[in-house]
């Protein structure tokens, strides 16, 4: 059963993700993202960018890192084998590159409760090993109402 | 390619579409990628049981794909600082009846125009439509009006897609 009292809980840090131009390129071939400042660190550096820059929603790999933590809460009771996906948000303040350190910490923003389902939305924060603010990823789940436990 | 001057951008002006296609294989590729490796996106059993046709797309495939026709068109991906979308539909991604699990069985067309311009903050707001492509449902018997083969019937899978583009 969700417990709405978990609503604005903040959850330890995850461990620091180390973004490598390798897992760039990884994810931007399997979202069959073509521009080349994901693939060819020149034409990332033409842009004035460091090194191969993310395609936007590559936080997503680091944000579910932080997510990790709301799973594992059984205080939290989500029953996340009846979770579907419902929106999802990235605000980025500067791109995340090869090369970054970045932390990831997440808050169980809002529970609203629907019969016996629900709606969870999480929110992780994303910094640079500075602590200056990098991304944002805000996660909306919808939780299905348990069926009768035939 | 050029990329678009901000002073010139209007509010519905159209910034081009794409169509994408995903394989039993491209699924695999997310998942390894990604790190989500929930079976409803590669066991077709494992999906049924919990009360899917079949195995589905990854909804953050479907969304991370969709925007790279925005970063193509910004000309930097960096210029993209916010990106939303919801997931109405999903895609079903059926095994192929025969070949490569490389063959393609479901297909997207992405398409994007501009939904705002704010001149203070220099950024536009690109509204995307992405929709799944099927075959008309062959009807042999289908009344006089109803549409004919070889129109792709559309599904919107992705609702409230939204990128917002710095200048």
């Amino acid at each position: 059963m969700i417990n709405p009292d978990r609503q604005g809980h903040r959850y330890p840090p995850a461990e620091p993700y180390q973004v490598s131009r390798e897992a760039i390129r990884e994810f931007a071939l399997a979202v069959q993202a073509v521009h080349p400042a994901h693939h060819d660190v020149d034409a990332a550096r033409a842009l004035g960018h460091r090194d191969l820059i993310a395609p936007p929603s590559f936080a997503v790999v680091i944000a579910q890192r932080a997510e990790a933590a709301v799973v594992n809460d059984d205080e939290a009771g989500i029953d996340f084998s009846r979770v579907v996906h419902a929106e999802e948000r990235f605000t980025h303040h500067s791109p995340i590159q090869a090369g970054d350190t970045l932390a990831s910490q997440v808050t169980l923003e809002r529970i609203r409760t629907m019969g016996a389902g629900a709606m969870v939305t999480t929110v992780v924060q994303i910094s640079a090993e500075d602590g200056a603010a990098r991304s944002t990823v805000t996660s909306t789940l919808l939780v299905r109402d348990e069926e009768d436990a035939a | 390619m050029s990329t678009p001057v901000f002073e010139e951008l209007e509010k519905g002006q159209q910034i081009g579409s794409r169509e994408l296609s995903f394989s039993r294989a491209d699924l695999i590729r997310y998942a390894a990628a990604s790190g989500d490796h929930n079976p409803i996106h590669w066991n077709d059993r494992f999906a049924r049981e919990v009360g899917l046709e079949g195995v589905i797309a990854h909804g953050m495939l479907t969304m991370g794909s969709a925007v790279d026709l925005v970063s193509v068109w910004a000309g930097d991906p960096g210029a993209v600082v916010d990106y939303q979308a919801r997931f109405t539909r999903p895609v079903p991604v059926p095994d192929a009846e025969s070949g490569s699990p490389e063959t393609p069985t479901a297909r997207l067309q992405i398409s994007g125009k501009i939904g705002a311009v704010d001149t203070e903050r220099r950024s536009v707001r690109v509204d995307l439509s992405v929709e799944l492509l099927s075959d008309p449902v062959a009807e042999p018997t289908a009344a006089a009006g109803a549409p004919q083969s070889g129109e792709a019937v559309r599904t919107k899978v992705l609702a409230k897609s939204q990128a917002v583009v710095q200048f």
